[in-house]
């Protein structure tokens, strides 16, 4: 007879790109069933861990943001390259969201207008340590492939759950009414 | 359902529907109580057939719900999972084609494309977004217009021609340059005839013709599509009304 196979903790890493962090507290927002899903999960590269890199092959990525600068496209890529599923959490990493709204606007006047000094001259931060920004917001699957998307801004803490315990149980993930939200 | 004859009924998915001559599908449909998605129709103007959502199989041929009558004996293919999947796309392409941002719209809620989404379990929009520069117009003192928002289902064109009998609305230029322009010297809504008693001002299915100062009077979560989702809500889809009524004074107290 075969011996049980022995039940192995997922990986799971977070980030969060061009977003505001909403969607991490939405997760944590699943309150003391983050016990629960303690014991069936491994956080990894995460700012819930403070993981900067992931230390290994993760599981699951939930990225959280658009994508607005050349940091975030690095961030992303090795979400992507360390991970066997990507999911798109919340609405910018969706379809750019609140970020993306300056997307019909040139990022250089907008630059300029948002660095005015009173006398009226320009100020542009310019330092090797700050990312450059992009054209445009970009929703993450604009940039990489992306496996799964959880729309919301952001996604409620059940719809996170929903998400977690289909996946950890061996199910297709479902997401319908009245936990499929665009706000 | 005994009156139901093969002279007077044709059949849905395999579900006889009883018609009376002259009755679109679609409006025989939703009197049956069948769900057929819908966005560009509304039940008190003439139908368009320019969104295609309402695409059905009709003895093995494609065609609009909403514009087709329906005829004794035709067998209508309609929720099955390959055209629920390419009403999902025609959704996605609808999305990124515009500007729709759930989070800040007041329509969001009550909004019919947001809940045509939903209920056809729409999670990304999936294409390469456009992200259109498209303009605010704010010049009316009661109606804001953004075409950010807007889906060319030309409601609003029908409501005030056919209505309201102003002709405020209409559908400009061709292909990826169709948008709605406003009949006014300036081109502004604040210059037209369009009156917040017009039913043009209230028909939009979409946040792109708003009521000003009502946003959020009806708080998120106690909307039309919360409760239920669309295609749970037959009855209210072949009956409602665009109100009469400016909604502007009652719920702005």
């Amino acid at each position: 007879m075969n011996a049980p196979l022995t039940p192995r903790k997922l990986r799971v890493a977070t980030a969060s790109l061009s977003g505001c962090f909403g969607c991490h507290m939405s997760f944590l927002d699943i309150d003391e069933r983050l016990l629960e899903l303690a014991a069936l999960v491994d956080f990894d590269r995460s700012p819930i861990t403070d993981i900067k890199h992931c230390s290994q092959r993760c599981d699951v990525a939930l990225v959280e943001g658009g994508v607005c600068n050349a940091e975030n496209v690095h961030v992303l890529r090795e979400l992507r390259a360390n991970s066997k599923m990507v999911v798109a959490l919340g609405a910018c990493a969706v379809n750019g969201g609140l970020p993306a709204q300056r997307n019909h606007l040139d990022v250089g006047q907008c630059l300029q207008q948002v660095y005015r000094t009173p006398d009226g001259s320009t100020a542009i931060p310019n330092d090797p340590e700050l990312p450059l920004l992009l054209d445009k917001v970009y929703p993450i699957n604009e940039i990489v492939r992306v496996d799964y998307f959880l729309p919301g801004c952001p996604p409620s803490g059940d719809t996170i759950w929903k998400f977690m315990t289909d996946l950890l149980t061996g199910r297709t993930p479902r997401i319908e009414h009245p936990l499929l939200k665009f706000d | 359902m005994s009156d139901i004859s093969s002279a007077n009924s044709f059949s849905i998915d395999g579900q006889r529907i009883a018609f009376t001559p002259g009755q679109t599908i679609l409006e025989a449909a939703l009197a049956a109580g069948v769900y057929i998605p819908h966005l560009c129709h509304h039940p008190e103007l003439t139908p368009h057939g320019s969104c295609k959502l309402c695409t059905v199989v009709v003895n093995g041929r494609n065609g609009s719900a909403c514009t087709q009558k329906a005829m004794p004996g035709i067998e209508v293919e309609n929720n099955s999972p390959a055209l629920n999947d390419r009403r999902r796309v025609l959704l996605q392409m609808l999305f990124v084609e515009g500007n729709h941002f759930c989070p800040g719209c007041e329509k969001s809620g009550n909004c019919q494309l947001q809940a045509l989404a939903y209920d056809l379990e729409m999670l990304t929009p999936h294409f390469r977004h456009a992200f259109p520069a498209r303009p605010v117009d704010t010049t009316h003192p009661d109606v804001w217009l953004d075409l950010n928002r807007c889906v060319m289902c030309e409601l609003c064109v029908r409501a005030s021609r056919d209505l309201d009998g102003k002709s405020v609305f209409m559908l400009a230029g061709r292909g990826a340059e169709s948008r709605i322009v406003v009949n006014s010297p300036s081109g502004l809504l604040g210059d037209s005839e369009l009156s917040i008693d017009d039913r043009a001002a209230h028909v939009c299915p979409v946040g792109a013709i708003l009521p000003k100062r009502v946003g959020y009077a009806v708080p998120i979560g106690q909307r039309q599509f919360d409760a239920a989702p669309i295609s749970r809500q037959v009855d209210y889809l072949a009956r409602r009304h665009i109100p009469i009524v400016p909604v502007t004074e009652e719920l702005v107290k």
